[in-house]
């Protein structure tokens, strides 16, 4: 550094970040008819919601939680969201995958096969049914370079498609959710954090997070590069070997697609320690769902997904 | 471990399509390792198969599947970078004149401007308008990168040719600092290290040079603001008024006027997160409680001295993205200005900026990517400062009634060198 610097006001760039996410939670509820807000259960959400909860104090969350249940999750992360969703007084609407899947609307890809893509039909019949016109996501800007691109309030037409050629501007925080009815926009708080941030904003707070977010030690078989736990959605193949580790998570997505890091960090300094020094990005170590295609994940954003 | 608390700088590249922007900020995060290896990896991987070498640095941040395929930006990229003491956040935006609606919004939320412009053929029309409209949006200082060294043999000559005409220009616009930066993004040269192919250079590569730059605001506040966002109805009965405060610090105590309103009382208590504070600095998402009764609500505005002006009337600054023609008569608009909207219509064209000449010249309607003066006329009263003075009360978004769609960026007043 050639200079010193004066913090302009006073704040730290967690300050800033947060004091951002708050101001789009806010506009985005007095803007739109019928907000909602997806719950994964992930660190992302959880800060989400937390976010969320600092906004409105001391008032109740202005909005309902929806979670898309692919019936894939880890039990962890189950028990965490019933958690965070009492303790936030939120109202907790859960869709599900297999509902979809009996309907007929999506092939069954069988007890063991991915789920990801399918979450894309639930969660836009659950927009359509409870008529939502604005769904508040915990997505990042530095996950994948198609989010990158993506606006703070992103527009979905009444298929819920995006489309990255005809974003609207977004000028200033003029943030401008008005829709017709069928169409929404998905409002993303979290757009300028980065994975460190997230981490040390809930090192920060305090927050409560699902435990495998945190060192442990799990059966797990390496499959297409990636450790994955074994259990229910995870059936090692003869020719794999079943392992004891100490391991974490970074994401949380399926059970049956989100990889485990070996890792000894079982607190929040460890694990910021560890993230500060990481040289994968958190979604090349621990989802196989970005792996097939270039542009796996602007293909799946197009037809309407997280 | 501890990690150090960090100042945010918000920068945006500017210029002419294929001046090497993308190009730039890939070289920028892969020279200072910013980038994961599985990143890099899947940059290297995206290059080879579309036959363009080892590796295309604009496709660190160019990455949707068209823009690879036509090897051009369409839209703002956001990417992120962390030095021990900062953090920037940094806008890579397109450079083709279609595209100068996602340009202005990378640009909006920017504190400096990174303006790449190619040493062969200098200063383009299209780098001229960028230059144009980030300093109608308010950047006030710019670092200049004149790419391309290496396709002119390193000459001294041709980097001073285009000093020159980026002096001129930056005089004009009234940049208060442009830095003039000999570079090659291909190849790395006076962007993260110092080049040896220049030794007549002796200034700071580009990495240096944001690092030194000042962060933060450079309106000339005048008064604290708070725009409502949302009432929030308090334990026990009270009321406070959330928003995200402007201009200048609030403080328990301090006199404020609710506007339009004009009522008179003081802050009895300020909270965040339902936390009290002795004072709400400038970009703090605070909550405010009055000392007297008011029926204040979203679009109302809390302002301490001295005060933003109350009217329906006032001449602005427009950048115009619709596709048909801004005019007297034209579409039905809607305005958005701080937490308020109302219906709006053109009263008058003032006049258009010519890009070439930087100066008002008469028109009767703005096409396209157009940007020029008008008198707007709104259905309810707006409290406004001088885009100059604050730039959250001083700026505005028109929208099409039919498609609510975004069709023109807005500044109230009009910049010093029109
Ligand atoms: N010789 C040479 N070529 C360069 C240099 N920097 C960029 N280029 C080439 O210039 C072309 C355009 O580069 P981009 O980085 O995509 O340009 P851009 O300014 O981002 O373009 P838009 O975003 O579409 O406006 C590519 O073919 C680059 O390889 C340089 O320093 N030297
Ligand atoms: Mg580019």
């Amino acid at each position: 550094m050639t200079t010193t610097l004066q913090t302009p006001h006073a704040t730290d760039h967690l300050d800033v970040l947060e004091s951002h996410a708050l101001f789009i939670l806010r506009e985005v509820v007095a803007e739109c008819e019928r907000p909602v807000l997806l719950f994964s259960g992930g660190k992302d959400s959880a800060v989400l919601l937390h976010l969320a909860a600092k906004a409105f104090a001391p008032q109740q969350l202005p909005f309902p939680v929806l979670h898309i249940d692919t019936g894939q999750n880890f039990d962890e992360v189950l028990d965490f969201r019933d958690r965070a969703v009492e303790v936030a007084g939120a109202r907790l609407i859960v869709a599900k995958v297999q509902d979809t899947i009996d309907q007929g609307k999506v092939a069954d890809p069988g007890l063991l096969g991915s789920r990801n893509r399918l979450q894309t039909v639930t969660l836009l019949d659950a927009i359509n049914d409870n008529k939502f016109d604005a769904a508040f996501g915990g997505a990042r800007r530095d996950e994948d370079k198609a989010r990158a691109k993506e606006r703070i309030l992103s527009f979905r037409d009444a298929f819920g498609q995006w489309d990255p050629r005809q974003q609207r501007p977004e000028l200033w925080q003029l943030y401008q959710g008005k829709v017709n009815p069928g169409e929404h926009v998905r409002a993303f708080p979290l757009s300028d954090w980065t994975e460190l941030d997230v981490w040390q904003y809930i090192g920060r707070e305090k927050m409560d997070l699902p435990s495998i977010y945190f060192a442990h030690e799990r059966d797990v078989i390496s499959r297409d590069g990636m450790w994955l736990a074994v259990g229910a959605f995870v059936e090692p193949n003869p020719d794999e070997e079943v392992v004891r580790k100490m391991v974490r998570f970074r994401t949380v997505g399926d059970a049956n697609c989100t990889g485990a890091v070996i890792s000894n960090a079982n607190t929040l300094d460890a694990i910021i320690e560890e993230v500060a020094i990481a040289n994968v990005s958190e979604r090349g170590a621990t989802r196989g769902d970005d792996k097939f295609s270039e542009t796996a994940m602007e293909d799946r954003k197009r037809e309407g997904y997280f | 471990m501890e990690l150090a608390t960090k100042d945010l700088l918000r920068l945006a590249t500017i210029g002419s399509v294929d001046d090497g922007k993308s190009t730039l900020i890939g070289r920028l995060l892969v020279d200072t390792r910013q980038l994961f290896d599985d990143q890099l990896d899947a940059v290297a991987a995206a290059s080879e198969k579309r036959g363009i070498g080892d590796l295309d640095l604009s496709f660190v941040t160019d990455g949707l599947r068209a823009e690879r395929e036509q090897g051009i930006t369409i839209d703002v990229a956001y990417r992120y970078a962390t030095t021990p003491t900062r953090k920037f956040i940094i806008a890579d935006c397109p450079g083709h004149v279609t595209y100068t609606r996602n340009m202005a919004t990378g640009a909006s939320t920017a504190d400096l401007a990174l303006v790449v412009l190619d040493v062969a053929s200098g200063l383009k029309e299209q780098t001229r308008r960028h230059l144009c409209i980030a300093a109608l949006l308010g950047v006030r200082s710019v670092i200049v990168a004149v790419n391309k060294m290496d396709a002119v043999d390193w000459s001294e000559l041709a980097f001073e040719r285009v000093v020159d005409q980026i002096a001129t220009v930056s005089r004009e616009l009234g940049f208060s600092s442009s830095l003039t930066i000999p570079v090659s993004a291909l190849l790395g040269d006076n962007v993260v290290e110092a080049s040896l192919n220049t030794p007549w250079y002796e200034g700071p590569t580009v990495l240096e040079a944001l690092e030194a730059s000042e962060a933060g605001s450079w309106e000339t506040a005048q008064g604290a603001r708070l725009p409502v966002q949302w009432v929030l109805r308090q334990n026990g009965g009270g009321r406070t008024y959330a928003g995200m405060v402007s201009g200048e610090a609030f403080h328990v105590g301090d006199a404020v006027t609710l506007l339009p309103a004009g009522v008179q009382t003081t802050i009895r208590a300020i909270n965040f997160g339902g936390v009290p504070r002795p004072e709400a600095t400038v970009g703090l998402a605070a909550d405010l409680d009055l000392a007297d009764e008011t029926d204040a609500g979203r679009g109302d505005l809390i302002a301490t001295a001295p005060l933003p002006t109350v009217t329906k009337e006032f001449e602005a600054t427009i950048c115009w993205f619709g596709e048909q023609p801004f005019s007297v008569g034209g579409q039905r608009l809607r305005l958005k200005h701080t937490t308020k909207s109302t219906p709006v219509r053109v009263q008058a064209i003032k006049g258009l900026i010519d890009i070439e000449s930087l100066k008002v010249v008469d028109a009767t309607s703005f096409t396209t990517n157009q940007i020029g003066l008008a008198t707007l006329v709104t259905a309810d009263a707006l409290v406004v400062d001088d885009y100059r003075e604050d730039r959250v009360t001083g700026s505005f978004v028109l929208i099409d009634e039919v498609t609510n769609a975004t069709v023109a960026a807005g500044m109230v007043g009009h910049a010093t060198f029109l």
